[in-house]
């Protein structure tokens, strides 16, 4: 097999897209000089009440700045469709688009179908008005198709934890020497210093970021409401504890934190399951309330839905914290939990430290928004009316002040998982938690940085998907935050 | 004022105790301990052995007593084994019994000895703490003016061409961790890949002759992280601010925009981010140890890597004490300087 090169057949593309991007740099410049030196277009009102603005130079500029835009996006879009028409003889590029088939063909389906029925889809159909928004949001599930397709063994071309020999720190393209059948030929980023194929392990990494971060950020969204409501709502003593408490978290520097509760050692002492199990009890204590307090009046309703939401929440939150029959296991004492046979799935020790006390982390910062929130709502007329209505204050917190929050919440729980992508990368660049060969993005950087000033290859693939996946997630919390404003 | 700044103070002082009783206890749990006394004694001791290796230089007792002795309230723990080596909480190598204090604690000025580095956790924390406040001075000279220059020229016209390639700029900057932003510098400018070399990729040397070369990107990565929340905050204080009835009044008057933007609006506009930069401390505390590991600059956060790494308690608690009053000292002066700065607002 011969090595691949970067583009391959399609190599007559490099010099019109060298072109493009130089356009595009040079317009974005002129433009932005031009928007300080020249003149504002001069608006003029026509006699039957419409407006028009002279071109002048400014509207030229915009122009020059749109159209190498355009050059530059249908270049990109040429090298996509042509990659997957070519395959691996279109090089590298082209190789890595056609394994991406499935996430182009999902990304297509999603838009389509989220275009054609935006005005029907509230405040997420909003989002496509806005062009930072649809970006950030098309950044941000590319990388979640790519999370979902990698775990179901669609996009992978090699087994990430499998070293090949003869590979190590190879360059990108570089084919495998003793092929077998039905293998892969090309490593195509390259392999990394234990000859592993690091194209596979950037796409498995973004399954475990897809996995944890959106459900972490959840929780501590969980547990931040169920705190914050109450401690903004009724204010005094409660509050003055929970503030004091939430800030004795947030003056902890994050790194030591994590130093001090993610080591083998704290997860033999059991302390992050008792972590676990106190903060996930949070969420079942939000959902009860929730529903109490909107179903009381109807008993007949209520009962069972309670018990049928609680069952199902229990027994959730019972599988969860209990490993192999035991909530506890230490070799001092143990404290028995759910039985095995009725125990749903096991979490590795590992992911559920790193899990915890990521929530914990971010819980305060939640904690304090949800307060300052709900201080400011509690003045309004229509809490007032509530109060009036006699309604109890839960209701009237979770069902008056948490919805017209949602605004802010919403923001802040994209950038929030943004965040906690950059905290697992932390974890992972400090070799804190996950298993030393597990392929998430943050143990990769940390592993190819080593050998950083003669290998770039294996170092840069996870820092560019990091960098685009928490790019996205901000490029959508302004999207949704602007169009949230025009209500 | 008085009042206010005092019962900071004793807020301060109560959440110092609460964090470092908790740091006390984390590293005070069993597996912790044995992990210490087998890098400090023998990686193969048997449980038994660990056990009395524990007991005879006093980590078995009761963690408040452990914790009373650390602040310096609890006479020192002393024991002298059978041959005659004299142990406890209060010596150092080559002490006996006479010439050991009775009460050696925070309140003593006693901070401990560091087992990783075997030293005086004093004297280490002290030159760690002068090597990592270099390079936070010069990323504060890189990082505020720049910041507050973007925001300013961002937010003095909202939405033109400049705001938003701006806007664009610091959302990158903040989507860029450190670990990936020094990634990548590494790899562009000092890797023999890409033939650049402009810089080193280490800043080893730094510690005794920082120059341009070998200091510039470990400024540049952490402060290119903080800026773009900076500039962020400022350029949203400058729309408020420049929507504001007396800039439109200025305008109506005559005066000219550049007047306009440094005269009127700049001084109201800085009262913002001047409490977010101080809140942004504890995050640099965060960038400092990812940058310090990633360029091997010997500063704080490496000494916090070290001393966590090896469970060295002492240590950690000290550099656990010194983040804490970095964290709420900042707070403190965040939360003076906006009276200062905005005469609206008086704290009753």
């Amino acid at each position: 097999m011969e090595p691949l090169s970067w583009t391959g057949s399609i190599a007559f593309l490099n010099p019109i897209l060298m072109i493009a991007l130089a356009a595009l740099a040079l317009s974005i410049v002129i433009w932005m000089v031009s928007s300080i030196v020249l003149p504002e277009a001069q608006v003029t009102v026509n006699p039957d009440g419409t407006v028009s603005s002279s071109g002048g130079v400014r509207g030229l500029t915009q122009l020059a700045l749109w159209y190498s835009f355009v050059a530059c996006v249908a270049l990109a879009l040429a090298y996509a469709v042509l990659g997957i028409v070519m395959g691996t003889s279109a090089g590298i590029i082209g190789a890595i688009s056609q394994q991406f088939l499935p996430v182009w063909l999902a990304l297509i389906i999603l838009f389509a179908m989220s275009i054609a029925f935006k005005r029907r889809l509230g405040l997420y159909g909003k989002l496509y008005d806005s062009p930072i928004g649809m970006i950030g949001f098309g950044l941000v599930m590319f990388w979640v198709f790519t999370g979902i397709f990698g775990a179901l063994d669609l996009i992978v071309t090699h087994d990430p934890l499998v070293q090949v020999s003869g590979m190590k720190n190879k360059v990108p393209g570089t084919p495998l020497p003793n092929l077998e059948d039905g293998e892969y030929a090309w490593y195509l980023l390259g392999g990394d210093n234990l000859a592993r194929d690091i194209f596979s392990r950037m796409v498995k990494g973004a399954w475990i970021v897809v996995q944890i971060a959106p459900l972490a950020t959840m929780f501590a969204f969980m547990v931040g409401i169920t705190l914050g409501l109450p401690a903004g709502y009724y204010g005094g003593r409660l509050d003055t504890f929970l503030s004091f408490l939430a800030n004795l978290i947030l003056a902890f520097p994050v790194i030591l934190l994590f130093y001090l509760l993610v080591t083998p050692e704290i997860v033999a002492t059991g302390v992050p399951n008792y972590m676990a199990a106190v903060l996930f009890v949070f969420p079942i204590v939000f959902i009860s309330v929730l529903l109490n307090s909107r179903y009381y009046t109807r008993p007949n309703f209520r009962t069972p839905l309670l018990i049928g939401v609680l069952g199902v929440a229990l027994w959730l939150y019972l599988s969860l914290i209990s490993t192999n029959g035991f909530v506890i296991n230490t070799d001092d004492y143990s404290i028995w939990g759910l039985p095995t046979y009725l125990d749903l799935f096991d979490i590795p020790g590992g992911i559920l430290v790193v899990f915890v006390s990521v929530v914990f982390v971010n819980s305060p910062t939640v904690f304090r928004i949800v307060r300052g929130l709900a201080l400011d709502i509690k003045t309004r007329d229509y809490v007032a009316a509530a109060q009036t209505r006699g309604e109890g204050p839960w209701y009237i917190m979770l069902w008056e002040i948490l919805p017209n929050a949602r605004g802010p919440l919403i923001v802040d729980f994209c950038l929030r998982i943004g965040y906690t992508t950059i905290l697992l990368g932390t974890l992972g660049f400090f070799g804190l938690g996950l298993p030393p060969e597990s392929p998430d993005w943050g143990s990769t950087i940390n592993e190819g940085r080593k050998l950083l000033s003669i290998y770039l290859h294996p170092a840069l693939p996870p820092a560019f998907a990091l960098l685009s996946l928490v790019l996205g997630l901000n490029l959508l919390a302004d999207g949704l935050r602007e169009e949230s404003l025009k209500d | 004022m008085g009042l206010f700044i005092l019962r900071r103070l004793g807020v301060m002082l109560l959440t110092a105790l609460c964090l470092t009783f908790v740091v006390f206890f984390l590293t005070n749990l069993y597996p912790n301990l044995e992990k210490l006394a087998k890098t400090q004694g023998n990686q193969r001791m048997s449980d038994t052995q660990v056990e009395t290796w524990l007991d005879n230089r006093g980590f078995l007792q009761p963690t408040l007593v452990k914790y009373g002795q650390w602040l310096g309230v609890m006479p020192g723990f002393t024991n002298t084994l059978d041959d005659g080596t004299f142990l406890g909480t209060c010596t150092r190598p080559g002490s006996t019994a006479e010439n050991t204090a009775k009460y050696c604690g925070v309140l003593q000025g006693d901070w401990g000895y560091s087992t990783v580095f075997k030293d005086e956790v004093g004297k280490i924390v002290a030159k760690r703490l002068g090597n990592t406040g270099y390079l936070m001075f010069w990323v504060l000279v890189l990082m505020v003016p720049s910041a507050l220059l973007v925001g300013v020229l961002a937010g003095m016209r909202e939405g033109s061409a400049l705001d938003r390639s701006l806007s664009t700029f610091s959302i990158i900057t903040t989507a860029t961790p450190e670990y990936v932003s020094g990634v990548i510098f590494i790899a562009i400018f000092t890797s023999s890949t890409v033939g650049l070399k402009w810089f080193k990729g280490t800043a080893t040397q730094a510690m005794d002759n920082p120059t341009f070369e070998n200091f510039f990107l470990p400024v540049l990565t952490i402060a290119l992280y903080g800026m773009g929340y900076i500039a962020r905050m400022t350029r949203a204080s400058m729309t408020e601010v420049m929507t504001a009835q007396y800039i439109r009044t200025a305008r109506l008057k005559g005066v000219s925009f550049p007047n306009i933007v440094m005269k009127h609006a700049l001084r109201n506009a800085l009262i913002a981010p001047f409490t977010v930069i101080m809140l942004q401390f504890p995050w640099l505390l965060n960038g400092v140890v990812i940058v310090e590991t990633l360029f091997n600059y010997k500063g704080f956060g490496w000494a916090l890597v070290q001393a966590a790494g090896n469970n060295d308690i002492q240590l950690l608690l000290a550099i656990s004490v010194v983040s804490v009053f970095v964290v709420l000292v900042t707070q403190l002066i965040s939360d003076i300087g906006y009276v200062y700065l905005n005469p609206r607002i008086r704290i009753s």
